[in-house]
């Protein structure tokens, strides 16, 4: 059966700022992947707002891959911001 | 000896009766909704539900006195004093079934709900105002599988139709006003069912059109679950909703 692909849920907390992956889900189309997101995802009051994505959509990186994507990083302390001396005068940086 | 406020206990049951037996029928479907999200969808339906019924038969309770509770108004009433409509007594037989019959109810509990916020009884309006979002979301849900059920495939198509050809006579029930909802509105607490229905028959007409589905021209069905006559489906629906409080009296878990 080619319908009811599944979706990949992501929900922003009433304090968060971003939207984190919860679960996914199967619906046939957006409208009823944001209610079944709804039903499922938020009935402890998880979050205020919901995003919904059909999995297809989402590229991920593989694992496999792990060590050059994101082992150079690192040993590079210098992309850090911790080598400026900061005047006193500035406060709320 | 009458209680005093029998014409507002009686009042209470007929609107905490739909709800009831309504979120039995949904409870039956736990763990076995066509799907995981369908099946978390209506049981949470019925969960809604019930926290209606609750604020409405504690209230019905402390009216009555004695050693009346919420427990005692929901499970140990017999058959002929439950005052809820044959609409939400009929069985899950399909999910054609249970999605009309909860649209059905649903197009009638909201605008009932609208109502009542305005209930001159304190209690009534705010069990109203907190379940006005319930409900909305839930007439959201049911008209959106009316739709796509009723503009789906052939087969859902047929039977969402026979769903409802079947279901649509129990509907006119829900408009006819009995001696306590006449007293009710009188006093300014109850609804006007008569607002209602023109309100009703709109959404209705609305939702079949969208939905593909003809609006049934066959006869009511004249029947008095109001007034505490009801079909043999109940007596199967209290066998089990009643067993446990009546086999093991005062059972705590």
């Amino acid at each position: 059966m080619k319908g009811n692909p599944i979706w990949e849920v992501f929900i922003r907390s009433k304090n968060g700022l971003e939207h984190r992956h919860v679960g996914s889900l199967h619906a046939e189309d957006a409208k009823m992947a944001m209610e079944n997101a709804r039903d499922v995802y938020t009935r402890r009051q998880e979050g205020v707002s919901i995003w919904v994505v059909e999995s297809k959509h989402i590229t991920a990186s593989n694992p496999s891959e792990n060590g050059e994507m994101f082992d150079p990083a690192k040993d590079k302390a210098y992309r850090h911001p911790t080598f400026y001396d900061l005047p006193d005068e500035l406060e709320h940086i | 000896m009458e209680n005093k406020n029998k014409d507002l206990i009686d009042y209470l049951l007929i609107l905490g009766d739909n709800s009831l037996i309504l979120g039995h029928r949904l409870s039956e479907l736990c763990g076995h909704g066509p799907s995981l999200e369908t099946d978390i969808a209506l049981t949470n339906i019925s969960l809604d539900l019930f926290g209606q019924v609750r604020s409405y038969f504690q209230y019905a309770a402390e009216l009555t006195g004695g050693e009346a509770s919420e427990d005692t108004v929901a499970m140990k009433r017999v058959d002929r004093e439950y005052r809820h409509t044959w609409l939400v007594e009929q069985s899950n037989k399909d999910f054609a079934y249970v999605i009309g019959r909860q649209f059905l109810f649903d197009a009638f509990h909201l605008p009932l709900l609208e109502q009542l916020v305005n209930s001159k009884d304190e209690m009534i309006a705010a069990v109203a105002a907190k379940s006005i979002k319930e409900s909305r979301y839930h007439l959201r849900f049911s008209s959106s599988w009316m739709e796509r059920l009723g503009d789906g495939t052939q087969e859902s198509h047929q039977r969402m139709q026979t769903a409802i050809n079947d279901l649509y006579p129990f509907t006119y029930e829900l408009f006819e006003e009995t001696e306590t909802e006449k007293l009710m509105l009188e006093a300014g607490i109850g609804a006007d069912l008569k607002a209602i229905e023109a309100t009703y028959r709109q959404t209705v007409k609305e939702v079949f059109a969208k939905a593909n589905l003809e609006i049934p021209t066959a006869p009511a069905r004249k029947t008095d679950g109001k007034k505490g006559i009801h079909s043999e489906q109940l007596g199967f629906i209290l066998a089990e909703l009643q067993f446990m409080q009546r086999a093991y009296p005062n059972m705590t878990w």
